[in-house]
This record gives C-alpha cells, structure tokens and sequence, in this order.
C-alpha cells in the first residue's frame, strides 16, 4: 500500500502530464490542418501539369517513348524513397510506413537500396543495415518545394545514370483525421498510360475530352522539348506532395496519439484519487480508533483507579 | 472583346485566378502578348515580369521559368517560382542584387558564377516589377 504522500506525488505527476500531452494534441491539430492546406496549395499545379503531360505525351508520342524519365528498363536494382518523420510520439505512424517499406523490398526481385527522408526511417535502414544511397534529415519544420527538389533531382540523377531501373516512393497518405495510410508507389519510370494513379484522379477525365478537342496546338520550342522541362518538375511535384502528405498524416498520427495518452491519463488520475481517498478515509479511521481506543484506555484506567480507591476506603 | 480566364499557380499555391483583358508573358524566347482568343499555344517560360491588363487596371508578376498553356479562353502560367508585385521586399531584392554584382565582379574562386547570375536576373526582374507597380500607383494617384 503506497503512502498518502507517494500517492499524492503521482497524482500531481500524472496530472501534469496529462496537461503536456492536451497540449501537445492542440498543437499537432493546428499543424495538421496547415499541413493539408500546403497540400491543398499544391493541387491545382499537379493537375494542371498532369494534363498537360498526357496531352504532351499524346501529341509527340514518338519523342514521349523516348524521353528518358518514360524508359521503361529491365530491373536489376530498385531504389525506395522512404518517407517518415524526424520525431517520434506519434503513434504507429513511423513503424507502419517502415514496415511497409521492408516488405516491399522483401518481395521486390532486384536488390533494392534506400534514401530515406526523415530520421526514423533512416534509423530503421541502418539498423538493417539496408542500403542507405542518401538521408536528407531532418527536413525543415514546413518543407518548401526548394526544399524537396534536392531529392527528386538526386533520385532522377540516379535513374538516368542508370544506376537504378526502378524508383518507388513510400509515403503516408492522408485520408483524413482518423486514418493514414502508408501506400508504395511507383515514382520512375514515369507511366503516363494507364495504370498510373495521379493525385488528383478527376484530372484524368478531364483530359480525355481536351485531348481530342485540341489538335492544333503551337508548341515553343517542340514538344519534345516542353515535355524535357515539365517531366522534371512533375516528379520534384511528386516528391513534394509525398513529403506534404506525409506530414499532415504524421501531425494527425501524433494528435491522436497524445488525445489517447491524455485520455489514459485521466483514467489514471481517477484511480489514483480513489486509491488516495481510500488510504486517506483509512488512515482516520485508524487514528479515530486509536483515539477511541486511547480514550477508552484511560476511562478505564481512570474508573480502576477511582474503584480501588473506593475498595480502599471499604476497607478502611 | 470578352475577357479570358488567367491562372497563375506554383507547386506551392495558387497565385492568380482572374478575368483579364491582355497578358504579356516572359517567354523563353522574348515577350509574348496574349490577347483573347489567341491560338492554343504551350510554352517554356523564361525569368522576367508578367502583365495582366485589366480594364485600365495593371497587374505586374515576376516570373522565374516555368511553362503556360494558352487557350482562346484561358491563360494558365505554371511556373517554378511567381509573386505579386506587392510581395516582393524591394530592399531584400536589391541587397540580392548587390551581392550578385559583387560576386561577378570580383569572381572568388569557389563560387558559383552561373549561380551568381541567375540570382542577379532574379533579383533585377523583382526589382523591375516592383518599381513598375510603383509607377503605376504615383500615376494614378498624382
């Protein structure tokens, strides 16, 4: 049984607790939502430029095949863009992207190597000893598209140089407050077909009608050209929106998580009261029998006293 | 004439979205104006100021790269970097200007030269749109 004093210390602790971590579950609200307008910011470019891509890729469809962000090789080495967070506290977020990632190189036929964003994941690589080609930890606390574009221009150097066949991104979508989901993807080479899924998927519906309707485009300089200056930005949009996507799911992650801790703590913070109000309801208790009891003790120390006075004087 | 749609986006926001009567575009290779119903065009954009006219009104961008699709009824501007004439901090744009001046004059070794110039363009074209705003306000209001 702890002591009054022990209980009250953990209540106190406990309590404080619970005030850091309320805290902490507002501050991570307000990230979220910031995190989700940046990503909402970003739409309207990728869609536009996701169409224009298509239309492009429709029009020089010879040069398109040629471009070599499209090539399409034999894959002997893959690499794996791995997104996470540079803090930890947020639930499962960081092991689920992790894990997800693993088990795709697990079943990937070529041998795959990592870059990694985020300290977790990169802790994660080395301590699987996996190939780690490049870490760009820790991002800044709000990444701007300069900030991202380092690597996206690192992973298509490498796709280009022909060091790697096959680029992949793993991320954490953000469906909403409640679910995030860790997804793999295929960054490079870019599929401007069918099986592609875009951010933004009513942009392709769109394109379809606009792709017949427009035939007679001027293109400066050609399009083989244009299609050399968007594809590079479409893939640093790509990278871009990963990393946005993957921070508004890491906020709600840690929003929840510490919504959870608080709850956990008041739960705590109830027993412990009840625990605390019982060791104190029985510490007077026991004081009030020792007082009785005392007091009992001296009645009847005194009436022994008075009756052997009594006896004495009979006896007298 | 009927006004065409200009949008104006970056990877990170949308910047622009408006009604306008004329735009004159920094084109990769020289200025370009585009009046409604211009022939649909796709372009690679150089670095330089951007004009939306509307009515008498002028509106000045600065524009660093990026393409611009253009329809009979819309002019959309994906570029890398854009902002508003009121945006831009003319004494942070000068001081870059300064620097890169120094830079190419003295040339240390180490550096960067093409950087250098490429932050000297940037910094003339901010420089360039703002101080066009700024006309065009005096004269209004003067």
């Amino acid at each position: 049984m702890p002591t009054l004093r022990e209980l009250r210390r953990r209540i106190r602790t406990v309590r404080s607790i619970s005030q850091i971590t309320r805290a902490m579950e507002a501050v991570s609200a307000s990230k979220m939502r910031r995190a989700q307008e940046m990503t909402l910011a970003s739409r309207p470019y990728s869609q536009k430029a996701w169409e224009v891509l298509v239309h492009l890729a429709h029009q020089a469809e010879a040069s398109a095949l040629l471009h070599p962000l499209l090539e399409v090789r034999p894959v002997r080495q893959v690499m794996l863009l791995l997104i996470t967070a540079d803090r930890g506290l947020c639930g499962a977020y960081n092991d689920n992207v992790i894990r997800l990632a693993f088990r795709f190189a697990a079943v990937s036929r070529a041998p795959v190597s990592f870059l990694t964003v985020g300290r977790k994941g990169r802790d994660a690589v080395a301590r699987v000893r996996g190939a780690l080609v490049a870490d760009f930890s820790p991002m800044p606390r709000w990444p701007r598209f300069a900030d991202v574009r380092p690597i996206a221009r690192l992973a298509m150097e490498e796709f280009l140089k022909g060091s790697v066949d096959e680029i992949y991104i793993a991320y954490t979508d953000f469906i909403n407050t409640m679910i995030q989901r860790p997804r793999v993807r295929r960054l490079l080479p870019l599929r401007l077909t069918q099986g592609y899924e875009p951010a933004v998927p009513e942009a392709v519906e769109r394109l379809d009608t606009r792709a017949v309707a427009n035939k007679t485009f001027i293109y400066e300089p050609d399009p083989a050209q244009l299609l050399d200056v968007i594809l590079p930005r479409f893939v640093e949009l790509q990278v871009y929106q990963a990393v946005l996507e993957s921070l508004a799911s890491e906020h709600s992650a840690r929003m929840v998580a510490m919504r959870n801790a608080t709850e956990n703590a008041e739960n705590l913070i109830y027993t412990l009261t009840l625990s605390y109000n019982k060791a104190r309801q029985q510490s007077i208790t026991s004081e009030m029998l020792d007082i009785a009891g005392g007091a009992e003790a001296m009645r009847q120390a005194a009436r022994a006293q008075i009756q052997a006075r009594l006896r004495v004087g009979a006896g007298r | 004439m009927s006004p065409m749609r200009l949008e104006i986006v970056t990877q990170e926001r949308a910047l622009f979205s408006g009604d306008v009567d004329m735009v004159v575009a920094p084109g990769a290779e020289g200025e370009l104006g585009i009046l409604p119903g211009h022939a649909p065009l796709l372009t690679v954009l150089g670095v330089g100021p951007l004009l939306a006219r509307r009515g008498s009104e002028e509106l000045w961008f600065a524009i660093h790269g990026g393409f611009m699709e253009v329809t009979p009824e819309k002019v959309i501007v994906l570029a890398d970097v854009a902002e508003r004439a009121e945006e831009i901090d003319i004494a942070r744009a000068e001081e870059a200007r300064q620097r890169a001046e120094q830079v190419l004059k003295e040339r240390p070794p180490g550096v960067d030269l093409n950087a250098a110039l490429a932050a000297l363009r940037r910094s003339r074209v901010r420089l360039e749109v703002a101080r066009r705003r700024r006309i065009r306000r005096e004269g209004s209001t003067g």
